[in-house]
């Protein structure tokens, strides 16, 4: 009794779950009654040596003399698991895993098997960690193949091998030429192969048709198998990911069949030409790797918390291998997405990323041994005075981003509130058609996003021959000046029609992105803004360099840009306008500079891109604090609530469990976002529960309550959980339990304990007190109550229970006064002040 | 189920070690060279099968365009560079990726169409399922149905006659194989469409 804490966490980590072992499982509860009877089919897992060993030690050492003598202590499946759409709780969690490593390091000592047992658990995080690295790794590359594949099949086919895309069709064919880099014999185009021309208006039709057939046929499959068997694996993944990563559990939301059919579709997607891109949903394929890999280990499948943590990693390695940058991805999970983050984490997701980024490597999906397609490789040097443009690229990406996600927002918001939400697949047909008929006729919109920033990163030289390089030839051009790169010349014809066209795309990407973001396909955002801010990027960097080759006499090129000179790098531009934009629309900052960087290669671009970024960052904040997956969430807790206002919540003490018909009123994630900031002067005793005048906290005693006074409390109150105080007249804290794990282990002590009847007591202490002699047995129900909970008092300013929250990840606090309790403060509450506070409609958090 | 995830599992492996151990076909090397315009002579793109430690632009480009004494400044302006990929990990993916997907619409063809209609030939037409076709699978159950609740059991399954074995199985009260996996997809079921719910109809997930 010295040590509550840890004797309660050490029941609990005796505890195992059957339903908690597979996240494809939904645990279907209707109201009170419980089903978690053995006769299930699902064998409750870790009644191996695990949970006998563990037991044992806990005798031998003598720890819990009282604990196991009960039958009803023994661990039962499902005390100690969460709901879908529940939070868990961090510190009980993390009290569990503790307890766990001591115990297990405590036995190291005796045995030799024991010591095994405990360096293979050590070292299970790092093989763990190897395992999501190689997996993820190996589909991005599969994933990468196909919808190279894919996409170059609606041009055409390859006819010595069907499963070569255009570019390794041509591998070694001799017939091309330095105009037309990809045309060989092999690579038949659809007008040919139908036709039999390929010159003429009428292959040009054939060709055009086949196109739209195509896409429309790819994002058809897309958005059916989705619909038809894992309508969790549609959209980018990323904001769920984050609420998952705070604690949330969505069920299924990372099992096997979101990722094979998220793996399938997003390719489909890709390849159908919607304006959408990989990588963010290349995130969610890793945490799904992870996810399922975790069951692999004990230590992982049975702890929310751990489980979080190789979570966290999966996600650095998710943006490894969508852009081949490791450090990147790391800083990336740490920034964006990851809600708790120790440093060992943060080694092990790097050591996860890199392999990830190996096994991608070894796989050569391109064939140019880089990890993306559009690795770009320039050195060219920058002067200060271009600081200026790249400040304009910043801001014209923080507008683009605030623009974004307003339009954005209003589309989904017409999306959920007419009738065209009723029709997905017809919505993302049409949208596919759209895109295909206006995308065909513009070079620069029919290729894939990844291909169009691949050629506007590309920087001129003598090498290239693509329209955007078609610059007049210098007449006096000196012979002897060896290498490739070129100084500035005046713009040619061939550039001129690029730049139009190139407007014009920019025009059509930022309208069909903003309608293509949120349906229900696999869609991730980067690659769209990308392309977006690089073809701005590019058209502003061939109006500099023009402008310096004009007015090189100007003040502000004096010196710097002498006729004859290299000083102006379009694609340079290209790059810090892709960022600038991404930065907008994501908020991101540190980790988008060394991404960028990691893709380029070059330490001297970080300047420019930091500018970038950090004006964009700016822009976008002035109009608008949170970014698209913030938003995301946000949006959710306001949506759809008018009809059920009238609806009778749950609104006082801790409303977490959700009622029978609970996914019902979900209307958003509990997210309690660490970037902002709470400065008001409110204290506990304003935000805890009951407010004046509502009804008294609903408590248990530690004893003299019976079995039927217990399930009466329960059944009539919607509340997750109760606390056990002494007596109802000194209200003195003892402890605090969960109603699910309350109404488990009554449900069960009635089927299988000799008589436990309505009229038991429910006994709370230690030593059962003296019986009437007659009476039937007391239900003992010590070993379920968390006898350390967190508890502020009533004058603890609001901002360090905010803080508390935050750091600890906790679930709920109860509130005392002079040592007695006095009210509870959840995580609900608290959302549902700061939307007060900030003047937000606190109804509108209706999460539950 | 458990084979679909048996064959990706299995097909993983292979792909990693297939990827590994991938012999060097002799077609998956090059030496690409591009040699812009020089003087009057066009720009023209080379490719050999050479190994690595070859591959510069005296060995690929040829016949060289210019006389002897140009070839160095020729030369010069080339970019020769020497690139590998592995043909069977193409092929074994796109194959693998096109076997999947097929396994997948055929499954889904199965769940839409073929499952209704044999159940209606089984059964007669008491047993009510209602197929709606919005490119879904949508099971209804209908009121009376729903009062039973035990109908449920007799809906969903994996093969054909399984339904029979199914009301055999119950009726000796014995658990058996067909009757797990049985009841691990009608639970997968449940959960689609309690995700088709909240995602499609109440937008929760997803803005």
């Amino acid at each position: 009794m010295e040590n509550p804490g840890y004797r309660t966490g050490s029941f609990d980590s005796l505890h195992h779950s059957s339903e908690d072992d597979d996240d494809d499982e939904m645990v279907d509860i209707a109201g009170a009654t419980l089903d978690f009877s053995t006769t299930d089919d699902v064998p409750p897992l870790g009644t191996g040596s695990y949970e006998e060993s563990s037991s044992r030690a806990a005798g031998m050492n003598g720890a819990g003399p009282s604990k196991l003598m009960d039958p009803l202590e023994d661990p039962l499946p499902g005390v100690g698991t969460y709901e879908d759409f529940n939070t868990i709780d961090w510190v009980r969690e993390k009290s569990k895993d503790r307890d766990r490593h001591r115990e297990i390091t405590k036995k190291s000592r005796q045995s030799t098997v024991a010591l095994l047992h405990s360096v293979s658990d050590a070292f299970s995080g790092w093989l763990l960690m190897l395992l999501v690295g190689l997996m993820s790794g190996a589909l991005a590359g599969g994933i990468d193949i196909a919808a190279h594949w894919l996409t170059d099949l609606k041009g055409g086919v390859c006819l010595i091998g069907f499963w070569f895309n255009h570019e390794h069709c041509c591998w070694t064919s001799n017939e091309t030429t330095f105009q037309e880099r990809d045309r060989c014999p092999q690579w038949q185009s659809w007008a040919e192969l139908i036709t039999g021309t390929s010159e003429g208006p009428f292959a040009y039709i054939m060709n055009y048709l086949m196109y739209i057939v195509w896409a429309l046929l790819f994002a058809l499959l897309a958005v059916t198998l989705v619909r038809a068997f894992a309508p969790y694996a549609c959209g980018s993944g990323i904001p769920e990911i984050k609420t998952i990563l705070s604690g949330f559990i969505i069920r299924g939301y990372l099992g096997k069949w979101t990722l094979i059919i998220k793996t399938i579709t997003l390719v489909l997607a890709v390849s159908s030409g919607l304006s959408l891109g990989k990588e963010g949903p290349l995130v969610h394929v890793a945490c799904c790797c992870a996810n399922i890999l975790c069951h692999l280990f004990t230590k992982y499948r049975k702890n929310e918390a751990k489980r979080r943590e190789v979570l966290s990693a999966a996600a650095a390695v998710g943006v490894s291998v969508a852009f081949g940058a490791p450090i990147g991805g790391v800083l990336f999970s740490l920034e964006e997405v990851s809600y708790y983050f120790p440093l060992k984490t943060l080694w092990r997701s790097f050591f996860a990323a890199l392999v990830a980024a190996f096994t991608l490597r070894s796989i050569n999906p391109f064939g140019n041994s880089r990890l993306v397609l559009f690795y770009v490789e320039f050195h060219a040097p920058w002067h200060l005075v271009e600081l200026a443009p790249f400040i304009l690229l910043g801001i014209f990406g923080g507008l683009w981003g605030a623009l974004f996600i307003k339009a954005n927002i209003a589309w989904c918001r017409i999306r959920k509130s007419t009738r065209l939400g009723h029709y997905p697949v017809i919505e993302v047909l049409v949208v596919a058609a759209v895109t295909a008929l206006i995308a065909y006729p513009n070079s620069y919109t029919r290729m894939s996003g990844a291909e169009l920033i691949s050629e506007l990163f590309n920087d001129c030289s003598l090498l290239d021959s693509s329209q955007l390089c078609g610059y007049k030839q210098p007449v006096n051009v000196s012979e002897t000046g060896a290498g490739n790169s070129l100084a500035d010349r005046p713009a040619g014809e061939g550039l001129y029609t690029a730049l139009w066209q190139l407007a014009l795309a920019l025009i059509f990407k930022m309208m069909i992105t903003v309608i293509t973001f949120g349906m229900k396909v696999p869609s991730g955002l980067f690659i769209p803004s990308m392309a977006v801010g690089a073809i701005a990027g590019r058209l502003l960097g061939v109006g500099m360099e023009q402008l310096a080759y004009y007015n090189h006499d100007w003040l502000i090129f004096k010196g710097w840009c002498t006729p004859g000179a290299d000083c102006i790098t379009p694609g340079l531009y290209a790059m810090v306008g892709a960022a600038a934009c991404l930065g907008g629309v994501t908020r991101m900052t540190v980790s988008l500079v060394v991404i960028m960087f990691e893709l380029t290669g070059g330490l001297e671009y970080i300047v420019p891109l930091m500018a970038a970024t950090m004006t964009s960052k700016w822009v976008a904040d002035a109009f608008g604090r949170e970014g698209i997956y913030e938003v995301s969430q946000v949006s959710r807790r306001e949506k759809k609530q008018k009809p059920r206002r009238s609806e009778p919540r749950p609104d006082a003490q801790t409303p977490m469990l959700l009622p029978p018909q609970a996914h019902i009123r979900l209307n958003g994630y509990p997210f309690l976002e660490p970037k902002e900031e709470f400065d008001h002067s409110s204290l506990a005793v304003d935000v805890m529960r009951p407010r004046r005048g509502d009804p008294a906290l609903a408590v248990l005693t530690q004893d003299g309550m019976t079995v039927g006074e217990v399930e009466t409390v329960v059944e009539s109150t919607h509340y997750s959980g109760f606390p056990v105080v002494v007596s109802q007249e000194s209200q003195r804290l003892v402890g605090f339990v969960l109603r699910r794990d309350l109404l488990i282990s009554i449900d069960n002590a009635r089927k299988r304990q000799e008589g436990i009847v309505s009229a038991s007591q429910v006994v709370f202490t230690e030593h059962t007190p003296p019986q009437p002699p007659e009476g039937p047995p007391p239900l003992r129900l010590r070993g379920i109550m968390d006898l350390s909970p967190f508890t502020v008092t009533d004058h603890t300013p609001m901002d360090i229970t905010v803080d508390i929250f935050r750091k600890l990840g906790l679930r709920q606090c109860l509130v005392t006064h002079n040592g007695r309790l006095l009210g509870i403060i959840t995580k609900k509450d608290i959302l549902k002040h700061m939307a007060q506070i900030s003047n937000r409609d606190p109804d509108s958090i209706l999460f539950n | 189920m458990k084979s679909v995830f048996a064959v990706e599992a299995l097909s993983l492996t292979c792909f990693v070690l297939l990827n590994l151990v991938a012999a060097k076909n002799s077609e998956d090397i090059r030496c690409k060279c591009i040699c812009p315009p020089y003087r009057d002579v066009e720009g023209q793109i080379y490719k050999q099968n050479v190994s690595l430690k070859d591959c510069n632009c005296l060995h690929v480009v040829e016949p060289m365009p210019v006389d002897g004494k140009d070839v160095e400044a020729y030369c010069l302006r080339c970019e020769c560079k020497y690139e590998e990929r592995s043909s069977g990990t193409i092929k074994v993916t796109i194959i693998m990726y096109l076997s999947i997907l097929g396994l997948l619409l055929l499954y889904m063809v199965y769940l839409t169409l073929l499952e209704p209609m044999l159940k209606r030939r089984l059964f007669g037409h008491s047993q009510l399922i209602q197929n709606d076709d919005e490119g879904g699978v949508r099971v209804h159950f209908n009121v009376t149905e729903l009062q039973l609740g035990q109908c449920r059991h007799y809906i969903t399954d994996q093969q054909p006659f399984a339904n029979a074995h199914n009301v055999l199985s119950r009726s000796h009260s014995r658990p058996n194989m067909l009757n797990k996996v049985e009841h691990a997809q009608q639970r997968w079921r449940r959960q689609v469409q309690e995700q088709r719910k909240s995602v499609f109809d109440r937008h929760v997930v997803l803005s």
